[in-house]
């Protein structure tokens, strides 16, 4: 039981990263047609705005010791951060909020990348085979991966939560339970809570604001909404920089639990393409829904109980979803009809 | 005329039986390939080039970086530029830095990307086109396994980097190929002394292991080493290579009665396993009335870099540390902090090591055949190199030399400080029989000149 309520946790908090991706993906795809593969690039974009800050928030002073040596003989350097040196406390609670804080830079940030990389690359490739869009955003996905290796190296950065954030919530003990037996980092909770708020904002955007509306009826008939006199592509625009700031917000949450590095987004990508074939090709809720189930399938497949039967399914179990689904539901679990299909 | 030409062959045969009689003892205090240019890649002009296969790209990109600047480093020193490094404290003083046999070192580099096929791609490449007389490097043991197979059957030695797995020297041991890195048997020998005097005898052991030929190994000889010391394994569970979140690998262990949780992850692997444990809970928390502990069998400096906070307290294993207080190590963590601005990895240290037995024994031996160079270093024992006296084990080309134990700082003085040398564990306490059987399988085979 115990095990059971731990790994449905972990399956909400792993899904709640497969949803996020998966809904920008799906966004992008159900507004320009495109099959953004530089997705997870943008995720591992919203994870460096948080080590960043952190970066630059740590900048530190440096004063080269005139009588210390280091072992290997050059002048032993004695550093200190700016941030404590002119704001003393606060600038140390502003190093231990750096991942909080950097949603707010993230966002802004996260919007002038989406519109750069709308404007100055993807809309070329609107008419193009969905083939071409996936060759250009993965070649785009991995130059970019390359600018912050070149950067920040190919070592994992640790970009640690808050301290207060850092500890744990006894859910056992909520429940009944035995105290201890099922506890789970406030930080995860922490994440779920967010992708659930993001998740709602988007879809009470696009389902109570007039800006929603002219999106949807883009979606449904471009060429009439063109005909109507509005300007869809500039609303297409910003669903993209709405679709990289989602993912951007996700890959700063998810910072503190994955140690960044410029790889970070790749793999979420893939599982995350999964989720949105599984969901079915152009649906939000489609895509929100696999991405919460499949994170939860993927969680019980790790359980020794489950891997002793059938060993190694925790690594195949997505794919076996998605063969299943595709099958029987050629169109995913929630797809509609038409949506890359001619 | 028939009278001539039985003279002539006369004299012939009477040469050739001379000459073969005046070379006899020659022959028999020199090995054959002692001036035998028959070899693939024989040197012919002034210089000898050398074949860095590190990971440029990929995962471990930074750890190659650093086996780069070392093998640099390397080959300054050979060819006499710099300070000398440790060829100034090295016990086999053969070496001059006027180059080896006479030639100019130089160098090729060829990028692994920590994928097998990739490796034996760029390995091939500087072989072939770049005539490279030797391989070296690499951070992984899939990889040292796939391009020492490549060295054994194209005919040049192959000095592995970073490969820790009991296998590269067990049963996929190859007569061209030399590990002086230590393996995973090494790793759980070094440590079970210092866990039985830290932990007790009475431990209740979980494992999480990668899923391929290190994790395995590794994961077999930490549990055969903490079984030995009366601990209980609870559950082995292998997790995929690269996966970033280990939650749900993590949360079983809570309630499994495990005491002690076993991370056979390296790279980022064990980043994120170790931060994520640590999130969960898993050092601060008390079972079966004793603080759970978590253990890292293989440690580096990179791995304590990303992992930040969350190695502090956590024991592991090492090669090499730049702490150490010997003279070969002062000697190189002093030419290479004043060269790169900070002081090197155990995978720098491993690799410089590396090039420099090579060329010593290029030197040694006279040539730069492959069989004359697995001949010299051979059941070559040496000092000065940093790991204390050391043995190039004959039956199966390891290195048998003190292992370190190292535990995550608690209060770092700066970012090249986060781990301290617990124990500097001698090599008699970690070394193991040729027939062993967490090494058996496989054979040495003879050295191939590849010509």
């Amino acid at each position: 039981m115990n095990a059971v309520l731990l790994q449905i946790l972990n399956g909400l908090d792993k899904g709640s990263a497969y949803a996020l991706i998966a809904l920008g993906l799906t966004l992008i795809f159900g507004t320009l047609g495109v099959v953004n593969f530089a997705h997870g690039a943008l995720f591992m974009l919203g994870a460096f705005t948080a080590v960043t800050l952190n970066h630059l928030l740590t900048l530190e002073k440096v004063v080269v010791s005139q009588t210390e040596t280091t072992a290997w003989g050059t002048p032993l350097e004695i550093r200190t951060p700016y941030a404590e040196q002119i704001f003393g406390d606060f600038g140390q609670f502003l190093i231990d909020y750096s991942v909080p804080i950097s949603i707010l830079i993230a966002i802004p940030v996260m919007v002038i990348i989406g519109i750069v990389m709308e404007r100055g690359l993807i809309r070329h490739f609107y008419h193009r085979p969905h083939a071409d869009q996936i060759l250009v955003t993965f070649g785009l996905a991995i130059v970019l991966q390359e600018i912050v290796k070149a950067w920040f190296g190919a070592n994992p950065i640790p970009t640690p939560a808050p301290e207060s954030l850092r500890g744990m919530i006894d859910v056992g003990a909520g429940l009944g339970l035995q105290p201890g037996s099922v506890i789970y980092p406030v930080w995860r909770f922490v994440n779920f809570g967010f992708s659930v708020v993001v998740i709602a904002a988007v879809f009470a955007l696009l389902r109570f604001t007039t800006f929603g509306m002219v999106v949807r009826a883009g979606m449904a008939d471009r060429e009439t909404v063109g005909l109507i006199g509005i300007d869809i592509d500039r609303y297409f625009t910003w669903m993209f920089a709405l679709a990289a700031v989602v993912a951007g917000c996700a890959g700063v949450m998810y910072a503190p639990i994955v140690s960044p590095d410029y790889h970070v987004g790749m793999e979420f990508l893939v599982l995350s393409f999964v989720v949105v074939v599984v969901g079915g090709m152009g649906s939000l809720t489609g895509a929100v829904a696999a991405g919460f189930l499949l994170g939860i399938l993927q969680s019980f497949a790790s359980m020794n109980e489950v891997k002793n039967l059938v060993p190694g399914i925790d690594q195949v179990i997505i794919y076996l979803v998605a063969v299943v689904v595709l099958l029987t539901r050629p169109r995913g679990l929630m797809g509609r009809a038409g949506i890359m299909e001619t | 005329m028939a009278k001539l030409i039985m003279n002539r062959r006369g004299l012939l045969k009477g040469g050739v039986a001379a000459g073969a009689g005046l070379a006899a003892p020659s022959f028999f205090v020199r090995p054959s390939w002692a001036q035998t240019e028959n070899y693939l890649n024989a040197p012919t002009g002034g210089t000898v080039t050398l074949g860095f296969n590190v990971p440029q790209t990929g995962p471990y990109a930074d750890e190659g970086a650093d086996e780069l600047r070392a093998y640099q480093l390397a080959v300054e020193h050979l060819n006499g530029e710099g300070d000398g490094g440790m060829l100034n404290t090295f016990s086999s003083k053969e070496l001059q830095g006027n180059g080896v046999n006479g030639k100019k070192v130089v160098f090729v580099t060829g990028d692994t990307q920590t994928k097998s096929d990739a490796a034996r791609a760029s390995a091939k490449r500087m072989i072939e086109k770049d005539g490279a007389i030797m391989i070296t490097g690499g951070s992984s043991s899939g990889v040292a396994v796939a391009v020492q197979g490549l060295c054994q059957e194209m005919g040049v030695i192959f000095m592995a980097g970073l490969t820790h797995s009991n296998d590269t020297t067990g049963k996929d041991k190859k007569a061209n190929g030399f590990r002086h890195f230590f393996d995973a048997y090494m790793s759980a020998a070094a440590l079970a002394p210092v866990l039985k005097e830290e932990y007790g005898t009475d431990r209740r052991a979980y494992h999480l292991t990668a899923d391929y030929t290190w994790g395995w190994t590794q994961e077999e000889s930490i549990a055969a080493a903490t079984e030995a010391l009366g601990w209980e394994t609870v559950a082995k569970v292998r997790t995929p290579l690269g996966a970033a979140d280990y939650s749900q690998y993590l949360t079983p262990v809570i309630n499994s009665g495990a005491d002690v949780l076993v991370l056979n992850h390296y790279g980022r692997d064990m980043v994120n396993s170790l931060s994520q444990a640590v999130q969960f809970g898993m050092k601060s928390k008390q079972v079966n009335g004793k603080n759970f502990e978590i253990i890292v069998p293989l440690y580096s400096e990179l791995m304590a870099q990303g992992a930040g906070e969350a190695v502090k307290g956590i024991l592991g294993s090492a090669n090499w540390d730049w702490k150490l207080d010997n003279a070969g190590t002062a000697a190189f963590t002093k030419s290479f902090g004043q060269k790169y601005g900070f002081p090197p990895s155990q995978a720098a240290q491993t690799c410089y090591v590396q090039a420099l037995l090579y060329a010593d024994a290029a030197q040694r031996a006279g040539t730069f055949n492959p069989c004359g160079i697995v001949e010299a270093l051979e059941g070559f024992e040496f000092d000065g190199l940093g790991n204390g006296p050391t043995l190039y084990r004959a039956a199966d080309h390891q290195c048998f030399k003190s292992v370190l134990v190292v535990r995550g700082k608690e209060n770092p003085e700066n970012q090249y400080d986060l781990l301290e040398i617990v124990k500097v564990v001698p090599a008699e306490q970690v070394t193991y029989s040729p027939d062993n059987p967490m090494f058996a399988g496989g054979n040495l085979g003879t050295c191939n000149p590849g010509a």
